[in-house]
């Protein structure tokens, strides 16, 4: 996960008034036509007006939608993600988050239970003993962030696609929506060939201790087919669903499929 | 308006000769304006985790924030790709990359580079590169290709792992990536200054001729 990113001075004043007065109400959609403002940079260098904030906006997207089907396209269910010896993992494995570690959320894990929904055949909710009891692998992976870096860690828990046939899941849906405890509500919306990709995992301990609370105890979503911001953690509910129901990142502008 | 009559002397004056055709006149501007989009979206993206102990300047990156950098630069990969692929194909089949860029011997580029340091390098006959034109021309058409390369990597580290393979590690691309980024910034300053200085290459680029 990434750290937000909010307006930061340097930005045309004069545009980012304008462009907020018509689009005050969605504060994702705002954030994201500062970077449309801030394209000053490329005003200044033509000297003319050539990128309307708004009409490269939606171009943008567009292209993003575009590039959302290239990946769906190249994306082989069979491909693994590399796997490191325990001597390559990173030490310590870094926290990231919008937030910081003192505000990461704190479940109690007696109470905590994992709520499923949408189109599966068993919609029981799961508790944290009923889960630590399913099978489970290790994977050391690299996880690599949508700003750059990457670390490589070790991660414990049951594939998702074993729970997605426990719990009769309509695998032809196309997404599992999941839900986090994240303050402002964190969620991200994976696509049902990757969920069921054999290495993403829905992840119990990290380096064979139960999760601490800073990787996202209970249960992170282990992806490393996707870059982190698509590994949620915290993880509360999870829902197998047709609709594209949106994710905290997505929606404000980072590319929805993100494979790596 | 009185009707034009072809004289000897006027078929005799041939046009100048074509210095840049057409096809590389279009792809050379597409391409300044694909590398300017990745050179500025680049930073940004760098900007949200620094490989080294800097960042470049918010009023020279694209897109405002992070998402918007890595919009821009999505984007634009594809102007860049599809240009640059199409040039080197049209480079080779036409043969205009081993007419104008080779031979390239050590001894020409050493004389060359001395000649243009002292500015004493000829620019008589512009449809036939010099030493210096020769090896930054054919230089950065392999950063180039490495840059777009190692960004196809780390863009599927999974998918195209034998790629990143081919860097080392997924870590390594990255640092080649920047790398070529920053040559291609060093070539862009060489080669604007020596545009301005010899203005009808400019102009060649431009019309032609």
């Amino acid at each position: 996960m990434a750290k937000r990113s909010f307006l930061i001075p340097g930005v045309d004043k004069r545009l980012l008034i304008k462009d907020s007065i018509k689009t005050m109400p969605d504060v994702s959609r705002r954030r994201f036509i500062a970077g449309g403002a801030s394209l000053g940079a490329l005003t200044l260098l033509t000297g003319c007006d050539v990128i309307d904030s708004s009409s490269a906006e939606e171009m943008l997207k567009s292209v993003s939608k575009f590039n959302d089907a290239v990946q769906d396209f190249i994306f082989n269910p069979d491909a693994l993600a590399p796997t490191f010896p325990e001597s390559a993992i990173t030490k310590p494995f870094p926290f990231n988050a919008y937030y910081d570690l003192d505000d990461a959320p704190e479940v109690d894990g007696a109470d905590w239970k994992l709520e499923v929904r949408g189109l599966v055949d068993n919609k029981k909710s799961w508790t944290l003993p009923e889960l630590y009891k399913l099978p489970q692998v290790t994977q050391i992976t690299r996880h690599i962030c949508v700003e750059g870096w990457s670390a490589i860690g070790s991660w414990t828990g049951t594939p998702m696609r074993d729970f997605l046939k426990l719990i009769g899941a309509d695998t032809r849906a196309k997404y599992v929506w999941f839900q986090c405890a994240d303050k402002d509500g964190y969620n991200s919306p994976l696509d049902m060939r990757t969920a069921l990709h054999p290495q993403t995992q829905m992840t119990f301990k990290y380096a064979g201790e139960i999760l601490p609370r800073a990787y996202g105890f209970p249960m992170k979503i282990r992806v490393p087919t996707k870059l982190g911001f698509k590994n949620p953690k915290y993880v509360v509910s999870m829902e197998v669903t047709n609709d594209y129901k949106g994710g905290y990142w997505e929606d404000q502008g980072y590319n929805s499929f993100s494979g790596s | 308006m009185s009707s034009l009559t072809v004289t000897d002397e006027q078929v005799s004056a041939t046009p100048a000769k074509v210095i840049q055709p057409a096809w590389v006149r279009v792809m050379h501007w597409i391409n300044a304006l694909a590398m300017i989009l990745m050179i500025l979206s680049g930073w940004q993206i760098y900007n949200a985790s620094p490989l080294f102990g800097f960042s470049f300047p918010r009023e020279y990156t694209l897109g405002g924030w992070l998402g918007g950098g890595l919009l821009w630069h999505f984007a634009a990969m594809w102007l860049l790709m599809i240009n640059g692929l199409a040039y080197l194909i049209t480079g080779f089949a036409t043969g205009r990359f081993r007419k104008k860029l080779l031979p390239i011997t050590p001894s020409g580029v050493l004389h060359d580079v001395r000649a243009a340091l002292t500015f004493k390098l000829g620019h008589a006959d512009l449809t036939v590169y010099n030493y210096v034109q020769r090896v930054l021309y054919a230089g950065i058409i392999l950063v180039g290709v490495l840059i777009v390369l190692s960004g196809l990597g780390m863009w599927k580290p999974v998918q195209l792992h034998w790629l990143v393979s081919l860097f080392g590690d997924y870590p390594t691309a990255r640092y080649i990536h920047f790398f070529c980024m920053a040559a291609i910034c060093a070539f862009l300053v060489i080669h604007v200054l020596l545009a301005l200085l010899v203005p009808k290459s400019l102009r060649a680029m431009i019309i032609g001729r």
